[in-house]
Parts: structure tokens; C-alpha cells; sequence
């Protein structure tokens, strides 16, 4: 009744095969950027940029980047921490090695590092599967923060081992460093996430996707059928390690502004995104951004009633919200394993007859 | 959804912002997590003291002091959010308690204009306030402490360490590395080799570094830990028999929870400490009254007199002087983080006024200037009885090693101006 195809004819095949093919959907995505791109970069505040939307943004890149990997390439991995550390620290290196390269450009080399580094550490995937490439990469997590906190020269050698974003411009505003503005902050992550969230839907509807589709559906077919396996999985760890590396690099120098390896990209951020994959839904671009939100809003938002609206002691509140977003996720897995992704295909589904049962 | 968290937002919000007159210190606590058994009695003793001040004194000034708590589990992340939702409802000052959180939030609160004091922990070149400009670390920081280790373990091997090991186990952060730059140095001036074993935070795993300390016999070995890392270094020490009059830890490895669950293997293990132990001080007498016999203790009174109970209780101290300080100088009660910040650079904690507080020889003597904000940098060292199951102070202040510690926060401190292109003061 409300959300219907009646009347919405397609005259071309690039019109049948369009992301939105709903009107109704297709006005929602251009309203949701306009707001985004419009609105909310001038009543943001700080705490609202600082607090959910900045990491919201930056984690659905790493959500973005992992799905490439695990829901459309069908490739596990645990390494998601340490490569967002090679993002980070690649950035970190590049820009104070050269500072009068702008930090955007920074960022997507840190990307094409994390990449080549991704791609070395998928190696393995061409010999071993499953939970046997979810341990070497695992391997991976533990190499890379072991070498980031060992060797010095990472970190400019500093005292602490902290590595510290220096402050840097974009067209005259500031974009990282302490005296970075709220609106500036946003749009940079928003324009990366909008960016990046369109390149994955292009590839996984083209033909690199579809490969990365067959290798996870049955890789001995695909071989069959003419997917060479060595490409079609270099390159999901190749694409998925740039996202991720971009995430990486953008959480140390737009959002936290400092960190350090076993704190920021332990193997906690390798779960986190992982998880947020799996709520949001595999293989399914509307469902990183709904697991990013899910695991990183979530729990701002329960700490603001709990504490804020309630008035409940700050360490009862923290063990209620670990309760509430671990029983959710489980609530979640049980209820519909295929994550929020299928939640919203199916409501879709069920407006599109509704009010009519069949 | 969005609206609804908008709206529970602005209700949070709006629940928390205090009413005009009062004077808010946010206590960024952590009761949750590895270091949630540490976190906890620290942040009791930081409500308490200021609760005291409220009920007794009518808070300072006239102003009651609130200590809206958030919970940052340790973590960078959730510290940068409680940072964030605390700093509109006129924040005062910061205590973050946690070295890495400090290191996140010393750029920003120097863009914000909020001063921020870090008692014993932090970057121990914030000292250096011609550079550092609204961060204080009074009264000791982790070089001073390193220091003051060393200079204990000189005066029990009679002022030699030549040819002796010491190994350093210390929390692969930014808090366990600080104090190795000062430890070379001083290995370079005494003669000893420094042999440095990093355990991966949060550290409940540490059988290949004992294992390591096993083989390697060094003469000592300085613990650089802190939550659940402390009680799992003591425990293993224990288990290769380690001689624990050998095994010294930092302040934030001497407390109570560190050396508990160790039972009677923990005896005679020794830590730094830069407050005085135990509950004889004529303060408790007033905290009985006020706050505990009224039951308006923070978790219930559990922790009163605990060794990181005492020390939330004195970054509580060292807040409460500086506000008064503040107050005095701008000359009205309702002082602005501005004036919070210039009352913290003038501070001067005298015995006499300990004393007069009820904590006679508690805390050492200090005084911050424009050059120096981090006092004088003494420590103690106690020791864990674990029969009567109470920390001994087993010697009197110690002074450090300025000669070795003020040209490397010099060179620190020179190293963030340049940097982050910062204008040195104080001329």
C-alpha cells in the first residue's frame, strides 16, 4: 500500500537494475544525504560528532570493508584490528614525513598500504578456509600490534609510544588536531563512508563482486565456470584491507587524535567489527551501516538513559548495558541470523503487500 | 530511534546540567573492567573528599562541588565520550585517571581551555608548564617515581648498583613505557643493567615473563602495572618464589586488590607511594561524622582507608586546594576553568596546611609555578604486611634525581612544543 512498485515502470535494463529500484526508496537515499550533507553539519555539536556520529561513520567503513571480505567473499578474518593499526600508523608516518601533502591524500595511501599488507596476509587463504584463515589471521592481529609497539621508528620514537595526529588543513579549515571543529570532522568521515559505500556497491554489483560471490558459494564451481580463485580473493582482501585501512586511519587522526597499537587495535576492534558484520547482515552494504549503528550508538544511547535519565549508579548502568547489547545480539541471531539487513528486506517485503496478507 | 535517542539525549542532559551556582569536577571513573577493582576504591575516595567538603564545610566558598561520575572503563574511546558530555555543563577540571586518556586529552583541553590535573600518573613532561600550559601532574610523576625506586635500592645496597640487573615488567601502554627513558639514564649513572619485559595489557597472562625473569635472575624487578596485571605479576612472582623485597612496584601497583589475592607469598613485596597508609589521620575522625555515619559514603564506605582509596582522596585534595586558590585570586566563589587553571599554577600545599586539613605528613610539601607543574616529586616506599594485612612506610620522603629527570622533561617537553608548534612561556 504504501511502498509499492505499482505504477513505477522500468523502460531500460539500467533502470531495472538500478540500487533503488522503489521510488519511494530512491527519494529516502537522496532526503537521508541531503540531511546528511545539509542539515546536520550545521546544528552538529560537539559531543553529537565526537560521541556517535564521527565513530558511527568511521566504523561503517570497517564494517563496509569486512563484509567485502566475509559476507561477499566469503574469507574470514580476525585481522580487522590490525590492519585499521596499519591505517593509522601509515598515516601517522606519511604525514609528519610529509606534511605539506594534504591529510586526505595521506589517508587513501594509508589505505593502498593496508591493502598490500592485507593482501600478504590473505596469502594463506589460497591454501586453507574457514576457521583455519580466521586463525592466521588472527595472526595477523597479533603480528601487527606486536610490531607497532616494538618497533620505534613507528611511532617517531616517542616516549610513550603514542602516536599523536598533528594538526592539518583542507581548503583552510582544519581538519585533525585538537582545534578541529565539529561540522569539519563529520564531513570528512561523511564524505569517506558516502564515497567508499558507493564504490562497494559498484563492485559488488560488477563483475569483481560476482566473482568474490561464486569463490564464497562454492569455490570449486566458480573455479569450474572459469573464476580464477588467486585473483577473486587477492583482490577482496586487497579492497577489503583499504577500507579498513581508511577506518583505521581515520579513527587515529580525525576522531581520536592520538592512540596506540594493543589500546586502540587490539583484538577487541577485530570482534567488534567482526560482530558488527554479522548483526548488520553478510553481504549486504545497507547492513554495515545498520551493525555500525547498532553496536556503536546502542550503547551511547543506553548510557545516556541508564545514567542520564534514570540516575543509576555508572557501574550498574555499564553492567545492564553490556546485558542489554549482548542479549540483543543474541535476541537478534536467533531471531533473524541473517541480521538487521534481512530485518529491513523483509519489512520492505511485508509493506509492499500490507494491508493484504498475500 | 534517532529521535527517540534525541530525545533521551536532551532529557540526560538536561538531568545532568547542575544548577548555576555550583562548581563541577567530573570524576571520570572506572568500575567496570581489569582495572574496575582499582578504578573503583580511586573513585570512592575522590566523591568522599568532596562529599566531606560539601556536608562539613558547605563546599568551598559557599559553592557546593558536584562530581558527575562517567564511566570510561579505561578505555580511550569511551573516555573521549565522557569528555565530551561533561565539558558543556561547566567543567571545571579534569582527572581523567588514566595515563592514555591523559595523552588523548592534552591537546584538547588545551583547545578547550579546561586545565586538567593528572596526580602521579599522565605525561610526566606535562611538568614542564612553560610548555604545558593547562596540565599539572603535582605531586610526583612515573620519572619520579622510577627515581625514587632506584634511590631506595641504592640506599639498600649501600649507594652501589654497579654490575647489578634490574628488569622492568612493565603494561605495554603509554603508562608502562614512560618511566623507561629514566631508567636508562639512570642505568647509564649507576652502573646497572636494565632489562625491560613488557606484558601486553590487560595482562592476566604472564607465565613467559616470569619464566623469563626465572632464567635471567635480575638482582631486582621494578613493576610498571596496574589492575588486573598488579595481582598476576605478584601471583606469579610468588610462584617462582621470587624474593618479594626484591619485587617493587609503582604507586599504582601498591594497593590492597594488587596483593590480596596473593595471601601470605605476597609479604614484604615493596611499592612507591607519594600519600601516607592507613587510617591514622585525624581526617577520617570528620569523614566518620559527615559522610560515612550519615550514609552518604560513595559504594557504601567499603574502601575508606584502602591505599587507592587514599589516593583518589588526595587528587580530591590537590583539586579542592587549587579551587580554593582559584577562588581567592579571581576573588569571587563562582570561578571559571580560567581562574580554575591560574589557582592550580599559584598552589602551595604547605605541612601546615596538611595539618590543618587533618593529614599531617600524608602528603609532601609542594609548590607549582608557572615553570613547574609538577611540585616536588618525592615519593615513599612501603611495604605489604601480609600477616597484619596493612602497607608499612619503610622509609621518609625521598628525593629524586633532578639532575637526571629535568633535562629529559626539558627534552620531552621541547620535542611536543616543536611539535605541535606551541610558544614557550613563563619569560
Amino acid at each position: 500500500m504504501l511502498y509499492r512498485e505499482a505504477g513505477d515502470f522500468k523502460t531500460s535494463y539500467r533502470d531495472d537494475s538500478q540500487t533503488f529500484p522503489l521510488k519511494l526508496d530512491r527519494m529516502g537515499y537522496w532526503v537521508t544525504l541531503a540531511v546528511a550533507f545539509g542539515v546536520i553539519p550545521f546544528v552538529i555539536t560537539d559531543y553529537w560528532a565526537n560521541a556517535v556520529l564521527v565513530p558511527f561513520l568511521i566504523y561503517a567503513i570497517a564494517a563496509l570493508g569486512l563484509n567485502i571480505l566475509v559476507g561477499f567473499g566469503g574469507q574470514v578474518s580476525l585481522g580487522t584490528g590490525g590492519f585499521m593499526a596499519v591505517g593509522a600508523y601509515a598515516t601517522y608516518k606519511l604525514t609528519t614525513t610529509f606534511p605539506e601533502i594534504s591529510l586526505l591524500i595521506h589517508i587513501l595511501l594509508a589505505g593502498g598500504i593496508t591493502a598490500a599488507v592485507g593482501v600478504f596476509f590473505g596469502l594463506p587463504s589460497l591454501r586453507i578456509k574457514g576457521f583455519y584463515l580466521a586463525v592466521a589471521t588472527l595472526a595477523a592481529q597479533f603480528f601487527l600490534v606486536w610490531l607497532f609497539n616494538k618497533v620505534p621508528w613507528f611511532y617517531n620514537y616517542s616516549a610513550s609510544g603514542q602516536i599523536t595526529a598533528p594538526e592539518r588543513t583542507f581548503l583552510g579549515y582544519v581538519i585533525s588536531g585538537p582545534a578541529t571543529s565539529a561540522p569539519a570532522k563529520y564531513l570528512v568521515c561523511l564524505a569517506f563512508a558516502v564515497a567508499l559505500a558507493w564504490v562497494a556497491r559498484n563492485l559488488t554489483r560488477g563483475t569483481a563482486g560476482r566473482k568474490w560471490m561464486a569463490i564464497r558459494d562454492m569455490d570449486i564451481a566458480a573455479e569450474i565456470i572459469g573464476v580464477n580463485p588467486l585473483t577473486a580473493k587477492m583482490s577482496a582482501f586487497a579492497v577489503s584491507s583499504f577500507f579498513i585501512g581508511v577506518a583505521g586511519a581515520l579513527l587515529f587522526s580525525i576522531y581520536l587524535g592520538a592512540a596506540e597499537a594493543s589500546e586502540t587495535f587490539g583484538i577487541n576492534k577485530s570482534f567488534l567489527v567482526l560482530f558488527m558484520v554479522i548483526i548488520g547482515g553478510l553481504g549486504s552494504i545497507f547492513g554495515s551501516f545498520a551493525g555500525a549503528a547498532f553496536l556503536v550508538v546502542l550503547p551511547v544511547f543506553l548510557k545516556n538513559v541508564l545514567v542520564g535519565a534514570f540516575g543509576w549508579p555508572t557501574d550498574l548502568a555499564a553492567h545492564v548495558e553490556l546485558m542489554i547489547v549482548g542479549a540483543l545480539i543474541v535476541f537478534f541471531l536467533i531471531v533473524e541470523p541473517h541480521g538487521l539487513a534481512q530485518l529491513w528486506r523483509l519489512t520492505k517485503e511485508k509493506l509492499r503487500l500490507w494491508p493484504f496478507p498475500h | 530511534m534517532k529521535l527517540r535517542f534525541a530525545a533521551a539525549v536532551a532529557a540526560a542532559m538536561m538531568a545532568a546540567a547542575p544548577a548555576l551556582a555550583d562548581l563541577t569536577v567530573p570524576n571520570l571513573s572506572y568500575r567496570t573492567g581489569p582495572y574496575g577493582a582499582n578504578g573503583n576504591q580511586y573513585a570512592d575516595g575522590f566523591n568522599d573528599y568532596f562529599t566531606l567538603l560539601n556536608e562539613r564545610d558547605g563546599g568551598i566558598g559557599g559553592q557546593k562541588i558536584l562530581t558527575p561520575e562517567c564511566e570510561t572503563a579505561y578505555n580511550t574511546e569511551k573516555g573521549v565520550e565522557c569528555y565530551e558530555s561533561t565539558k558543556g555543563n561547566n567543567a571545571l577540571v579534569y582527572n581523567p585517571f588514566s595515563t592514555g586518556i591523559t595523552y588523548q586529552l592534552i591537546p584538547k583541553v588545551a583547545a578547550d581551555g579546561i586545565p586538567m590535573v593528572t596526580p602521579g600518573y599522565g605525561r610526566t613532561s606535562a611538568k614542564d608548564g612553560s610548555v604545558f600550559q593547562w596540565v599539572f601532574n603535582p605531586p610526583a610523576n612515573y620519572w619520579d617515581g622510577a627515581s625514587v625506586i632506584v634511590k631506595h635500592l641504592l640506599d639498600v645496597n649501600g649507594g652501589d648498583l654497579n654490575g647489578k640487573t634490574i628488569a622492568l615488567v612493565y603494561h605495554n601502554s603509554a603508562f608502562g613505557k614512560e618511566p623507561i627513558r629514566t631508567l636508562e639514564e639512570l642505568s647509564k649513572k649507576h652502573g646497572f643493567t636494565l632489562s625491560q619485559i613488557p606484558v601486553d595489557p590487560p595482562g592476566q597472562e604472564q607465565k613467559s615473563q616470569w619464566l623469563q625473569i626465572r632464567r635471567e635472575k635480575p638482582d631486582y624487578v621494578i613493576l610498571y602495572g596496574w589492575g588486573v596485571m598488579n595481582q598476576a605479576a605478584i601471583q606469579e612472582a610468588a610462584n617462582i618464589r621470587y624474593p618479594m623485597e626484591n619485587l617493587i612496584g609503582i604507586w599504582w601497583a601498591g594497593g590492597e586488590v594488587d596483593v590480596e589475592p596473593a595471601g601470605a607469598a605476597a609479604n614484604g613485596y615493596k611499592s612507591a607511594t607519594f600519600n601516607g597508609v592507613g587510617m591514622d589521620y585525624p581526617f577520617y575522625g570528620d569523614l566518620k561524622t559527615h559522610v560515612l555515619d550519615t550514609g552518604k559514603a560513595s559504594g557504601g564506605g567499603a574502601h575508606v582507608g584502602k591505599a587507592m582509596y587514599s589516593r583518589g582522596m588526595y587528587a580530591a585534595l590537590i583539586i579542592a586546594e587549587g579551587i580554593k586558590k582559584a577562588q581567592e585570586l579571581a576573588g569571587t566563589p563562582e570561578i571559571t576553568a580560567a581562574q580554575m587553571r591560574d589557582g592550580l599554577e599559584a598552589l602551595e600545599i604547605t605541612e601546615a596546611r596538611m595539618t590543618e586539613l587533618g593529614l599531617p605528613g600524608f602528603g609532601q610539601p609542594f609548590q607549582l609555578s608557572c615553570q613547574n607543574h609538577g611540585g616536588s616529586g618525592m615519593g615513599m616506599i612501603q611495604q605489604w604486611d601480609a600477616s597484619a594485612k596493612q602497607w608499612k612506610l619503610i622509609t621518609d620522603f625521598i628525593q629524586p634525581d633532578e639532575d637526571v629527570l629535568q633535562p629529559l622533561i626539558q627534552a620531552d617537553a621541547q620535542a611536543f612544543a616543536a611539535e605541535n608548534s606551541i610558544q614557550p612561556r613563563c619569560n
